[in-house]
Order: structure tokens, then sequence, then C-alpha cells
């Protein structure tokens, strides 16, 4: 079964390329089965996989497709399945069908039926590339790939004006980091002539002093400039301060989009990177501590954005900024095991709300603002029993998911002394359980605020999106399981071969009471959600907008998102396109095609005063002629 | 007693400089023509004095070629000018201006 691991991704990319050949109007139904089969074939075969994988002596499996290059650098197209990228191929073929599924229904009416299919395919096979690679130009390739889909899925509306938009944002930004992603390739290429991890990463463990001399213009050792060349390209990926804005943007695509791309998926990629390269990053301290105070930043600075959106999608979008900030944050902690524990359970309970607000829209017929929802308990029984399970493994309510990954990452920050960033940590969970459930509340708590028409059109979404919803739930309330704290901790005991430890590195280990500290974050989250019933409990947005009308200066500075886009429009964005006109109207119009056209016109305007000189007189070219031998005689005798 | 070669090339300076006049100012095909023979057999003139007074043969050797050379070109130029004047029934220069702008 492993010898079929390249036909992982190979076949949703199959599938984006045969939707193609289906001719011209195809019906629905073989887009769907080649469209949805394709996925499921990749999810089978991955189980397939993963079970034998399991059953390995040593786990870890290469499989070489062919050389890439010729010459000194040595790199390949070439597949590695070890403990990091099995958990990762489990959570993108299992939730990527599951939003392949759902989608089915959710875009049934919709006019691109089939266009959607197409890149949602190419998106899976390009982000599996990105996990399944052995080495980071096949994760560049793949990390382009999901940029590319990124931006075609979120401008998937090309009708409307803002989606457009807000895809060209979203690649734009990206591009920032994808540039300091390059920078840290061409320096690994200039140390080691290979980019495969499995030559780069035993060599640095076994001799860390590889890595230690002084590398690049500002005077970092080549560890630090490594990891903080991949961080700033995770930033642009990953979402993270100051390359977060473009995420919240992205919701103008279809929510399954939404779900499977901008919160479970792609978005993680970057905290996939960061934890690969962990060997680098844990010779790097400065840059570890900068990924972890990045990361809290990240995770309040979002966490109090979403208290004041009113979109349901946009708060779930500062939510997911705010949850991969608390991935960097375990990252930059060095505890690897719990970002990618955390980016797991994420993924199932942040496709899960997602999915579920996309329920709710589809119910509300394209409706998004929650201040005209309320009390969609009734209509939506399923819908509301899964968000609320969302909703509550998000919020870190023991036993759902969130809790132990949420935990875990506490508990890091806690162990290695860093009570600021601690503190930050556990803010940003109280604050994620209120708005969240302000969310719950808001949507399906209270009576309707909608108009008659809307409540007419009310109702339960089909079972192709129900089901993703329940298996998903299923998902946020047992992923915990996969890192029970202490001993036992299966992901951690599973992580630990790809987690090196270089010579010389050593972790702080300070003893600090685990069950002190989940009874705290626990505290804390009910809280969150005690004040959330407070306030939104039953009569909508009313006790909010009181807040509001009191603290008009806060209140705005939130809803208005720190004025963030603002900020950068006026700082970057202008500045950008008044420098793009001077050049075009300046340099390119004036100076290049003027001394063109100068040229041109110097040409016509000798030729138009020469051609007097060609009188077509005989005997005015013999004077010429005579003329000339006169000079050419005067000259020979001076 | 001889001839000094200062006289012969002084009479070759004139005959060259009557020609170059004509040929310059002359609007009549033909009129032209003449005055290049003049210029050639100026030229001819002043070879033959050289000769005579250095003692060596080539100069009337090149003499020779010069006058088979103007021969042919008698006899190309003037086909050409009957050609011209069947078709533009006229050999004046000034208004066999074709090539003009």
């Amino acid at each position: 079964m492993l010898d079929l691991l390249w036909l992982i991704p190979i076949l949703p990319l199959a599938g984006a390329a045969l939707n193609g050949a289906l001719g011209r109007r195809p019906p629905k139904a073989l887009v769907t089965a080649l469209n949805v089969g394709a996925p499921l074939l990749s999810l089978l075969l991955a189980l397939g996989c993963l079970w034998d994988f399991a059953h390995l002596a040593a786990p870890r499996f290469e499989q070489t497709l062919y050389a890439w290059t010729a010459g000194p650098l040595k790199i390949d197209v070439a597949f590695l399945l070890d403990p990091l990228s099995a958990v990762m191929l489990f959570v993108v073929t299992f939730v990527g069908f599951l939003i392949h599924l759902y989608s089915v229904g959710y875009m049934g009416h919709d006019e691109g039926y089939r266009r959607y299919f197409a890149y949602l395919n190419l998106f899976m096979a390009a982000m599996l590339l990105l996990v399944l690679g052995d080495n980071y130009l096949v994760m560049f390739v793949g990390w382009e790939g999901v940029g590319l889909c990124s931006y075609l899925l979120v401008g998937f509306y090309y009708d409307q004006p803002f989606p457009p938009y807000a895809g060209k944002k979203a690649f734009i930004v990206n591009r920032v980091g994808d540039f300091a992603f390059l920078l840290g390739m061409f320096a690994l290429i200039d140390r080691f002539n290979t980019l495969k991890y499995g030559a780069i990463f035993p060599r640095i463990a076994a001799n860390p002093s590889l890595v230690a001399d002084a590398y690049g213009p500002f005077g970092l050792s080549f560890a630090s400039f490594v990891a903080l060349c991949f961080f700033i390209g995770a930033m642009g990926k990953s979402a993270q301060i100051p390359l977060y804005v473009w995420l919240p943007d992205a919701m103008a695509g279809p929510t399954p989009v939404s779900a499977l791309i901008h919160a479970a998926t792609m978005v993680t990629a970057g905290v996939y990177m960061v934890v690969r390269t962990n060997v680098i990053y844990q010779l790097a301290p400065g840059v570890s501590q900068f990924v972890a105070v990045i990361g809290a930043a990240t995770a309040i600075f979002a966490a109090t954005i979403g208290l004041a959106q009113t979109d349901i999608k946009k708060v779930l979008a500062y939510s997911t900024v705010s949850q991969l900030g608390y991935m960097f944050l375990a990252a930059g902690l060095g505890a690897y095991s719990a970002a990618i524990f955390h980016l797991g359970t994420h993924a199932f309970f942040k496709a899960l709300l997602f999915l579920g607000s996309g329920s709710v829209i589809h119910a509300m017929g394209g409706e998004q603002d929650m201040r005209r929802m309320g009390g969609l308990k009734k209509a939506l029984p399923q819908t509301y029993w899964t968000f609320l399970i969302g909703a509550l493994a998000i919020a870190g309510i023991f036993p759902f998911a969130g809790f132990f990954s949420k935990d875990e990452i506490l508990h890091a920050a806690a162990a290695n002394r860093q009570w600021v960033l601690y503190l930050v940590g556990l803010i940003t969970a109280g604050l994620t359980a209120f708005y969240m459930f302000r969310a719950v509340f808001l949507t399906f708590f209270g009576r309707f605020r909608g108009g008659p028409e809307q409540e007419h059109h009310l109702h339960e979404s089909p079972p192709s999106m129900t089901i993703p919803l329940w298996l998903l739930a299923v998902g946020a309330v047992t992923a915990g399981v996969a890192g029970l704290p202490g001993e036992h901790n299966w992901l951690h005991n599973l992580l630990s071969p790809v987690i090196l430890h270089p010579a010389g590195v050593k972790a702080p280990e300070h003893e600090i009471s685990a069950l002190l500290l989940a009874l705290i974050a626990l505290a804390v989250a009910a809280a969150g959600i005690w004040l959330a019933f407070r306030v939104y409990g039953d009569q909508g947005t009313a006790r909010e907008e009181a807040w509001a009308a009191r603290f008009r200066r806060l209140y705005g500075l939130l809803a208005h998102k720190y004025y963030v886009d603002e900020i950068y429009d006026r700082l970057i964005v202008r500045p950008l396109g008044a420098l793009a006109l001077l050049f075009w109207k300046g340099v390119d119009a004036l100076l290049i095609d003027g001394s063109i056209n100068l040229g041109a016109a110097t040409a016509r305007v000798a030729g138009e005063a020469g051609r007097f000189s060609t009188t077509g007189n005989v005997r005015n070219y013999a004077l010429y002629f005579f003329l000339g031998v006169l000079l050419l005689f005067l000259w020979l005798i001076y | 007693m001889s001839v000094p070669v200062t006289w012969y090339l002084l009479l070759a300076a004139l005959l060259f400089a009557i020609g170059c006049v004509g040929a310059l100012t002359r609007r009549n095909g033909i009129n032209i023509f003449l005055s290049i023979e003049l210029m050639l057999n100026a030229a001819n003139l002043s070879l033959v004095a050289y000769s005579r007074q250095l003692d060596l043969r080539t100069g009337q050797l090149i003499v020779l070629f010069v006058l088979a050379v103007a021969a042919a070109e008698a006899a190309v130029g003037l086909a050409l000018f009957i050609a011209v004047f069947r078709q533009r029934r006229t050999i004046d220069l000034n208004r066999i201006n074709l090539m003009r702008w």
C-alpha cells in the first residue's frame, strides 16, 4: 500500500484535470462522482498507507519519483511519510473529503458548480504535495499551489466587486512572505547543496556548529537567518502579524472554502513548516522567542477584534487568526507537538464551526449578519448542536478537543516560565470563549430578528451537509484523546522521532502542576461563556449597543479592526500605487517610450531635411562629386 | 630644342578646367559627354608628358588603356542617350530627373 503513496496527491490533481475533459455541459452527477470520488479515493489510500505505516519497524517511508535537478544541486521529486506528515496527511484528506461532500449540498444551486470542484480538487493536490514533499522545494510547489487555489476560490464570485479584490489581496500579501521563504531556501542551498529534510536535519543535529556562524546582512547566525526567513514565510501563509490582513477578507469566498482552506488546512501550512524545521529553530533561540511573541500578540490582537464583529464568518476568521497565533506560540516555545496537536484539533472544530455557519447562511438565504439572526435553534437543530460542540471545543471546555490542546500550550508557556506569554494566552482563551458564545447566543438563541420572508425560508440543511457536520463534531469531541497530558501523550510520543534534539540544546524543564493550570484555564473559559450568556443570552445585541454607546472610541477601534487596513492603505498601498504611477507615467511612458519616439522623430526630421539634397539632377551630383574630389585633393596636399 | 614639361602640364590643366566647367554647366547630354572626353584627354596629355620627362613607358601604356575605356564609355553613353531620347524626346539633363524626391 505504501508504494501507492504518490497516488494520494495525484488523484485529486487528475480529478481537477479531468474536470475540464468532461465536455461542454456534463451532467452534475458526473462532476460530483469525479470530483468527490477523487478525494474519497485519496482518503482511502491515505488510510491504507497510514495503516501500513503504523506497522513499519522505523516510522519513516521515502519514495523518490525522479531526480528533478542535475549537477551538484540535488533535489528530487520525492515524498516522505513520517509521523509529522502522517498526522497532516490524515487531517488534510479527512477534513478535505468531508468538505467536498458538504460542498455538494452547499454549492448545489450554484452556476459555477463544476469550476468550484475543479479548484477544490486542485487545492487538495497542492496541499497534499505540501505535506508529503520530502524537501523544501516540493513543499514550496505545494505552498504556491495552495496560494493559487486560495486566490481562485476567494475570488470565486468574480462578478461581484469585492471577492476579486480580496483574492488579489490574499495573493499579494502571501507573496511578501513567499519572498522570505525563498531567501531561506537559497541560504540552505548555499550551505548544504540540497533541500532534503533527511539530508539537512540530522547533520545539523549532530553538529550544531555547522549553522552557528554569522550569515546574512544583520549579523545573525546561519540558523537564525534561515529560521527568521522561514517564519516570515509562515507569517504570510498562516496570517500572523503583520501579514494577517488577507485572511479576514478571504471570507469573500464560498463558506466551505473558508472552512477547508482558510481555517483547517492551508493556513496551518506555516505551522507545519516551522515544526518541520524544528532543528533549526531550536538552534535559534532568539528567533524562537520572536515566533512565540508574534504568536501571542496575534492571538490576543485578533481575539479582541473578534469581539466586535457582526458578520458570523468574520468572527470565525478572526478566531482562526487568533488560534493560529496559539500554534505559533507553542512552536516558539519549543512545544512542537503541542503546536501540531492544536493544529489537528483546530482543523476539526474550526472546519465544523465554518460548515455550521455555512449551514446557517444557507438557511438564511445568504445573510451573514448575526444581528439579523436569532432563535435558529428550533429551525436548525442539527446545525445548532454541532455548532455548539464546535464552540465548546474552541472555548476549551473539558472534555472537548480544544481543552487538551490549548492546555498543553499554556502548560508549555508556564513550564518555560514565560509568564507574560502565559497570561496573554490565558486572556485570549477567555476572550475566545466569550466571542464564540456571543456568536452562539446571537445566532441560535433569543427570537428571530430577520425579515418574515427569511423566517419562512428557514430550513435544516440536506444530509450531504449535516453528515459532515456530525463527523467533524465527533472529531471535535474525541481528537483530544490523541494528546492526553502526562506520560501517555500519544501524539507527543508519535512525533518524537521528528523533533530532533541538537547536541548541546537543553529544554528547560520546570515542575508545574498540570492540574492547577488546567483548572485555571477551565475557569477562565467558563467565565467567558458565562459573561457572553449574561450579555447576549436572550435579547440580541441590545446590551452590546448600550456598551458600544458608552465606550464609543474603544468599540469603534475594535469594530474597525484597529484601522490596520486603513494604516496599510496609507503607508504601503497608496505610496506603492503612487510609485507605480510614477514608473508608468514618468519612467515608462515618458522616458522609455519617449526616448524611442525621440529616435524615430530624429530620423524622420533628418530624412525630411536630407531629401532636398536628392534633386534627381545629374549635374548637381556631378558638382558634389567635383567638390569632393577637390576636398580630397586639398587634403592630400596639406 | 625641346618643349619644357611645364607647358604640357599647363595645357593639360587648361583642357581639364574647360572640360570640368563644361560638364558642370552644360544641359545637353552630348555636350557634357564631350566635356568629359576633354577631361580624360587632359589627363592623357599629362600622362604622356610625365612619361617622356621621367623616361618611363608605363605612362604611355596607361594612356592606351584610357583610350580604350573612353571608347567603351562613349559607346555605352551614346546608347543610353538614344534610349532616353526615344522615351522622353529630350536629352536635356534638367528635365531628366526621375530620381527626384
